[in-house]
């Protein structure tokens, strides 16, 4: 009898079934990095990322999704505690709503954003006349198209977790005194951390990954707004191996925040 | 002094209650499970609201719906030890103790201060930074129950504070459950489904099933005079209800008549037999017991060293809450007796041996 | 500054650029199988982004001509179609916005033939109705107050922009470089970009919401439109058909109409 190393999970062999689907999925996911690796262009690889055009994409990439993941930390975990915690009227609307942006393709959002906070928009419009401020073809464009897309990843990941904490430790809190801002400090958000960390995760890579709704509403320009999805974009009408490498490059950094996350942060 | 006038509907529950507890007095509520002791706790630290009624602590209302007063929990001057315990995770004992004084404003080394004079006094000094995953059972209700005197409350709340003690454990945490109450001055209201647990640590019992108070009183009187079905069994004795016909008779509500010894006190009376004051006949007997006759065996069930029987017939059937009757013999007797399930037999009790009391 | 009339249109052309992607046919399951031309079956036609509404029109009027035809169209910009081609996407035929793609796909030998123009283009400064940035000409394009957009210059009206600038001697200051045509002309449109430079065809299809500025003879360029049928057509014969009816006076009536300059 063979004994399949690496197959074991903590409870003795998984199904074989399982296995089969796992593998089969695993490759699917994994094949198109293969491809993406074999046509790589190896040699020019190191003067091919030293151009400016990769190093101001990935420094904005990079900037706005951590802008990104701390507003949607700011405004999302709030968020998620009203949905899972309050019973408000139209709960299951705004509910609803802070899900759209992810069904939504993103260049809508990005067109939504616009009517909304363009130089013509209903918020952006009279923002603009009065004191000149613009969001779009800035940084702050970018970080709230960012914000847009990847913030209800966090919300949704963190109101899952609010809903399946352990309520008796916050009834415990209660009855010792503290008062609804420190059980929420002291107790809950420690309980929950697992969820807000998955749910940071999750919503710094989706704007790591952001495309649409940036070019549409922020628009395009080195070193300003062009992020590195947008360079990849654009390379692959010119340079094609310069639009695998970005991407390749794209991948090793999501890699590099990906990969020291430990088993342990994600679970609850 | 708490006093607690609690009416509320929590699923299929309907608790429409009344507590009272003074200050330096210890008040149990004891019941089945699901009869809402619990929910009445939960009531009283403002876990829930009422839907009528009034709790009160010291004449300070802290819950009314009438008056449209309502004090949240955390503004409540009472202390929780939770059956679970609930002691934070990711706190060392020291800092669990210290919780509650930190709420209230205490700087963090004066707090941890005071909650290791806390933690000596329940003897756990030297685990002071232990972290809960770390503490037995024992221990880990002593930190709980330190945690909640710390405070200095004005009402202590215990909800099944031994229950979830392994029974070795139990048994030596009761008596030291016992000694730490006894210091607390204020008023301590415990709720347990243990009869010894009540017997053991309150001075007054509140019987508590289906959410309704079928008795109350010392705990020596209501072991002594079991009014509902439900603590006849917890004591341990059959309870038959009646009604008075003559100063020493009482019908049953099946119709048969017992003569008692001492006088009927009531017109509606509850009759209390220990099992082992029946006695089992093959036949009908002769002899100076005045309350005889005739019955099925309907079960037999082996206890330690005695054979409880119970006895189908006119006495204990229908009405008044219990079917059949238990009496308790030798298993030598049952042997020669020939007993089994469907025998026929006689039963017999003697009329001292009936108490007989107001319901 | 909030116009309402202006939104629908506005609206209408983002809608275009979210929906990127072949269109084109109408119900041609309503067509009897007439015998018109005899021609019968479906080709697939490459176009750049700026040919989107006169082609979609030129394939209306060849499915009406030849009923039992069927033209779909895919529209993106002339380089991500040469490079869907170069890959080995289904197509039967390409319109490329500049002669530069259409040589690679020649040279890959995906041609079928020669190609030939079809069309010419020239570009034109782009600002939305009522000129609210009080544009003049190039040299506003170096203003920094402006809000300015321009081609990415990976596409052939970016490219072709820049040299414009280049040759007016203008240092352009742009917000914002968009990744094609389509979207840069809507931005224009709603008011979100003070000038752009654009075809002359995209002023013409985005009507009332753009006014055009001229750019001087002397320094503007012209684009040449190649179509040519390719080499891996399932339907060759309809492919040249097309590539003739283009041509033709009637096809050449259809680009004109939206602005193009005739072959």
């Amino acid at each position: 009898m063979t004994t399949r190393r690496g197959a074991h999970s903590q409870r003795g062999r998984p199904p074989r079934a399982l296995v089969l689907l796992a593998a089969l999925t695993l490759t699917f996911l994994l094949v198109p990095f293969a491809a993406l690796l074999q046509r790589a262009p190896w040699s020019g690889l190191i003067d091919l990322l030293r151009e400016p055009v990769v190093t101001e994409a990935l420094r904005l990439s990079l900037i706005s999704a951590c802008l990104a993941t701390a507003l949607s930390l700011l405004g999302g975990i709030p968020l998620a505690w009203m949905l899972a915690r309050t019973d408000f009227p139209g709960r299951s609307l705004v509910r609803a709503l802070v899900v759209l942006p992810m069904v939504l393709p993103p260049v809508v959002g990005g067109a939504a954003l616009l009517f909304a906070f363009g130089r013509r928009g209903l918020v952006g419009g009279p923002v603009y006349d009065g004191t000149g401020f613009l969001l779009p073809y800035s940084l702050w464009g970018v970080v709230a198209a960012n914000t847009f897309v990847a913030l209800p990843f966090l919300v949704v990941t963190v109101e899952a977790g609010l809903r399946s904490a352990d309520l008796r430790y916050e009834d415990a809190a209660a009855t010792l005194g503290a008062g609804r801002w420190m059980v929420f400090r002291q107790i809950t958000l420690p309980m929950i951390l697992p969820s807000v960390v998955a749910g940071a995760v999750l919503c710094w890579a989706r704007a790591l990954g952001e495309f649409g709704a940036t070019v549409t509403f922020a628009g395009n320009l080195q070193g300003r707004t062009q992020t590195m999805p947008l360079a990849v974009f654009l390379a692959l009408e010119s340079d094609r191996e310069a639009a695998i490498a970005l991407s390749l490059v794209l991948v090793a950094v999501s890699l590099a925040v990906l990969l020291p996350l430990r088993d342990r942060w994600l679970a609850a | 002094m708490l006093r607690a006038d609690v009416v509320l509907r929590l699923g299929a529950l309907d608790l429409s209650a009344e507590v009272e507890v003074a200050d330096g007095e210890v008040v149990a509520v004891l019941g089945p499970n699901g009869a809402g002791k619990s929910t009445l706790l939960r009531a009283v630290a403002g876990l829930l609201p009422l839907d009528r009624g009034v709790i009160s602590v010291d004449g300070e209302a802290l819950d009314a719906p009438d008056a449209g007063i309502f004090v949240p929990t955390h503004r409540r001057p009472i202390g929780v030890v939770f059956q679970d315990h609930l002691l934070f995770p990711r706190l060392s004992a020291v800092d669990n103790v210290a919780f509650g004084l930190r709420a209230r404003g205490m700087r963090k080394p004066d707090a941890r201060r005071v909650a290791t004079g806390w933690l000596e006094r329940v003897g756990l000094a030297d685990h002071a930074g232990a972290k809960p995953g770390a503490l037995s059972g024992g221990q880990s209700q002593r930190v709980a129950l330190a945690r909640a005197l710390a405070t200095e409350p004005r009402v202590l709340l215990l909800d099944e504070p031994l229950a979830a003690l392994d029974a070795r454990t139990r048994l030596h945490m009761r008596a030291e459950l016992r000694r730490h109450l006894a210091t607390f001055p204020g008023a301590r209201l415990l709720v347990t489904h243990d009869p010894i647990d009540a017997l053991v640590l309150a001075d007054r019992l509140v019987v508590l099933e289906a959410g309704r108070v079928t008795q109350e009183g010392t705990t020596d009187d209501v072991v002594r005079h079991p009014r509902s079905r439900y603590v006849a069994e917890l004591v341990g004795v059959n309870l038959l209800h009646g009604t008075a016909v003559g100063d020493h008779r009482v019908r049953l509500a099946g119709g048969a008549e017992l003569v008692v010894a001492d006088p009927v006190p009531a017109t509606d009376v509850a009759v209390a037999v220990r099992p082992q004051a029946v006695t089992i006949h093959r036949d009908e007997p002769e002899g100076s017991a005045r309350n005889a006759w005739p019955a099925t065996v309907a079960e037999l069930e082996a206890r330690d060293d005695r054979v409880r029987v119970q006895l189908a017939g006119p006495v204990g059937t229908g009405g008044g809450g219990q079917a059949g009757l238990v009496a308790e013999v030798t298993p030598a007797a049952v042997a020669a007796l020939g007993l089994a399930p469907g025998t026929a037999v006689w039963a017999t009790v003697k009329a001292v041996d009936l108490a007989v009391y107001e319901r | 500054m909030f116009v309402p009339g202006r939104r629908l249109p506005v609206a209408l052309l983002w809608a275009t650029l979210v929906g990127v992607c072949a269109c084109g046919d109408d119900g041609a399951a309503d067509r009897s199988g007439g015998t018109a031309s005899g021609l019968d079956g479906t080709i697939t036609v490459f176009a750049a982004a700026s040919l989107t509404d006169a082609f979609g029109e030129a394939a209306d009027a060849f499915e009406e001509a030849n009923p039992a035809v069927t033209v779909e169209l895919n529209q993106a910009g002339s380089s991500a179609l040469r490079e869907q081609i170069l890959a080995g996407a289904p197509a039967d035929v390409f319109a490329s916005a500049n002669p530069s793609n259409m040589d690679q796909v020649a040279e890959a030998g995906e041609t079928a033939g020669e190609a030939v123009v079809v069309a010419h283009n020239s570009l034109q400064i782009v600002v939305p109705a009522g000129n609210p940035g009080g544009v003049e000409d190039l040299e506003d394009f170096a203003d920094d107050d402006l809000l300015i957009g321009l081609c990415a210059i990976e596409v052939p009206c970016g490219d072709l922009g820049r040299a414009v600038l280049a040759d007016a001697g203008v240092t352009a200051a742009p917000d914002t470089e968009e990744p094609d045509v389509r979207s840069l002309l809507t931005k224009v449109a709603s008011g979100d970009l003070d000038a752009g430079i654009v075809y002359v065809t995209d002023v013409v299809a985005a009507g009332d919401d753009v006014e055009g500025i001229d750019i001087p003879a002397g320094v503007n360029v012209v684009a040449e439109y190649p179509v040519a049928a390719l080499a891996g057509s399932g339907e060759p014969e309809i492919a040249g058909a097309f590539v003739d009816f283009l041509l033709s006076e009637d096809g050449q009536a259809i680009l004109t109409s939206h602005g193009f300059g005739p072959a």
